[in-house]
């Protein structure tokens, strides 16, 4: 099993979403982040004073996949987060050593 | 005069002099003067959501609470003695004497200051002014005052400079007012003294930790928004209000203020739009104050298009005031002087200007006007600045009016309050 983080820009949520719900991921788990990569912050004016805003809000989130998976689950976010502009996001992907299900005390893949 | 106007004089003759004074007192006029009392009220509150939205997070509720605790602490000092001070009978000019002290004979009978209302209305409507005038100054000490050297601030500030200011413009026999200083509803007692005295106090506390090279962006302005939306409604009652009675004159003060907070707001989106390309809500929300600050002293005195004039200065003047405090340095963290202060002396200069109705400014051939307008901004801006000077210099010699660095930086919610404005879980 991996699982798969993405941190993306917030407005392609609800498409990386859809797309990953059509390929028959189980679960996922958002939240909202803030930080910096290439793209760099934003200046924010508050009655004429300038304000280097180095975190940008972002999301970022989570999937716990089977390993034949992982492939699929990549290309769909890449796919559906990117505009081709500075500050798409990034996915890594880490081993998950295991999973149990709280309910049932199932292990493994049938508790993703 | 008022007995005639009821109508009814002949059945007044014989009559015990307590029925006199029901007749004369018109429900009407107390009607709108309640109602104005209760709308400077919420401007208080307003204030505080103003203040409250433009500070981090982590002072807040510090931030709320500079405002409301003077609800609280100005209503008592006014009913001991503030009253007395500011309205009683008149010392040299300079005083009110102590017969009103802890509202002896301020009774239903009409005072000396209004024959159609009853003295106590007019009291609690005087009260709602020195309430909101102290807060106002709080916008220049946020995020790094103790709050107990606030508290007594604001309680000393009240006793030695709004009460005597106030006796100079509005009392009876009071200097400024005996000179022909015109101010309606407030801009000198009001704004030029809170404006003044919160650049001082900004001057003396000294910098918030880091500023101004950390981030001090403002954690919530939709709450900002919506004080300055209670901000307007209420200043309708401190304008309208300030007529001292449902009449032509209260009917002016209302329309010239919606006019000129209308224009400031839009005169200080549009300077911002030409400076920096982006308009904003915060400068709308701080034009729109600004406007509303001019006009205060000219209210009742102008036309609706000399309140159109007033509030474009507004927006335009108190624009380029806050752009000016970056290349000065000092920290007046929610621009209390570059608002008040600006704005004030804005109004007060622009009423010896567009002064028609009851009075005539410079464009209606009454230099003098100006004159005796810039001599009461003076004496109020050395009076006050020279004033809060010795009382926060005598507070930083005995209590202490900075907080420590650990709990600045904790914020004052958590380390005076003792608790927080926002929770995640």
């Amino acid at each position: 099993m991996k699982k798969v983080e993405a941190i993306i820009k917030p407005f392609k949520l609800d498409d990386v979403k859809e797309k990953l719900t059509q390929i028959g991921i189980k679960g996922m788990t958002i939240s909202e982040v803030k930080g910096f990569g290439r793209q760099k912050g934003h200046t924010e004016i508050y009655r004429g004073a300038e304000y280097v805003v180095d975190f940008l809000p972002k999301i970022k989130i989570e999937v716990v996949v089977p390993d034949d998976m992982v492939g699929e689950v990549i290309t769909t976010i890449c796919e559906s987060a990117k505009t081709g502009k500075i500050g798409d996001g990034k996915v890594f992907v880490y081993p998950v050593e295991e999973v149990i299900r709280i309910r049932t005390g199932e292990k493994g893949e049938v508790a993703v | 005069m008022q007995i005639k106007h009821c109508g009814i004089e002949t059945a007044l003759i014989n009559k015990k002099i307590y029925m006199e004074v029901f007749v004369m007192i018109l429900g009407s006029d107390t009607c709108w003067l309640l109602i104005c009392s209760a709308l400077v009220m919420l401007m208080t509150p307003g204030l505080a959501l103003f203040y409250g939205g433009m500070v981090r997070s982590k002072n807040v509720l510090n931030t709320l609470l500079l405002s409301f605790v003077a609800l609280g602490l100005i209503t008592v000092e006014w009913v001991f003695f503030g009253y007395s001070m500011a309205f009683g009978k008149d010392i040299m000019g300079i005083i009110g004497g102590l017969n009103y002290l802890f509202l002896n004979k301020v009774s239903f009978a009409p005072g000396p200051y209004a024959s159609n209302v009853s003295h106590m209305a007019f009291m609690v409507f005087q009260m709602m002014f020195a309430i909101i005038t102290p807060a106002l100054i709080s916008g220049a000490v946020v995020e790094r005052m103790k709050f107990s050297a606030y508290v007594w601030f604001i309680l000393l500030w009240s006793i030695f400079v709004y009460n005597p200011v106030c006796h100079w413009v509005w009392g009876k026999g009071g200097w400024l007012g005996k000179l022909g200083a015109l101010d309606f509803a407030g801009g000198t007692v009001v704004h030029i003294n809170a404006g003044i005295s919160a650049l001082v106090a900004a001057l003396i506390l000294g910098k918030r930790k880091g500023y101004p090279s950390s981030q001090f962006i403002p954690h919530n302005l939709t709450l900002t928004m919506a004080g300055a939306g209670l901000l307007w409604f209420g200043w309708f009652g401190f304008n309208a209000g300030s007529a001292l009675g449902a009449n032509n004159s209260a009917v002016l003060a209302f329309v010239t203020t919606q006019i000129a907070a209308g224009t400031a707001s839009l005169a200080w989106i549009l300077a911002e739009w030409i400076h920096i390309k982006k308009p904003s809500t915060l400068g709308a929300a701080s034009g729109l104050v600004a406007g509303l600050v001019a006009i205060t002293p000219a209210a009742g005195f102008v036309s609706p298009m000399g309140a159109i004039f007033i509030g474009l200065g507004a927006g335009v003047i108190c624009y380029l005031a806050v752009i000016l405090k970056g290349k000065f340095g000092y920290d007046d963290s929610l621009d209390a002087f570059g608002v008040h202060g600006v704005g004030g002396i804005w109004g007060a200069i622009a009423t010896g200007i567009f002064a028609t109705f009851g009075a005539k400014g410079l464009l209606y051939g009454n230099f003098h006007q100006l004159i005796v307008q810039f001599i009461a901004v003076i004496s109020t801006i050395v009076y006050s600045g020279l004033m809060t000077f010795v009382i926060l210099k005598l507070l930083q010699m005995t209590i202490g009016i900075r907080i420590v660095e650990e709990d600045e930086i904790m914020g004052l919610d958590l380390s005076n309050h003792g608790e927080t404005g926002y929770k995640l879980l």
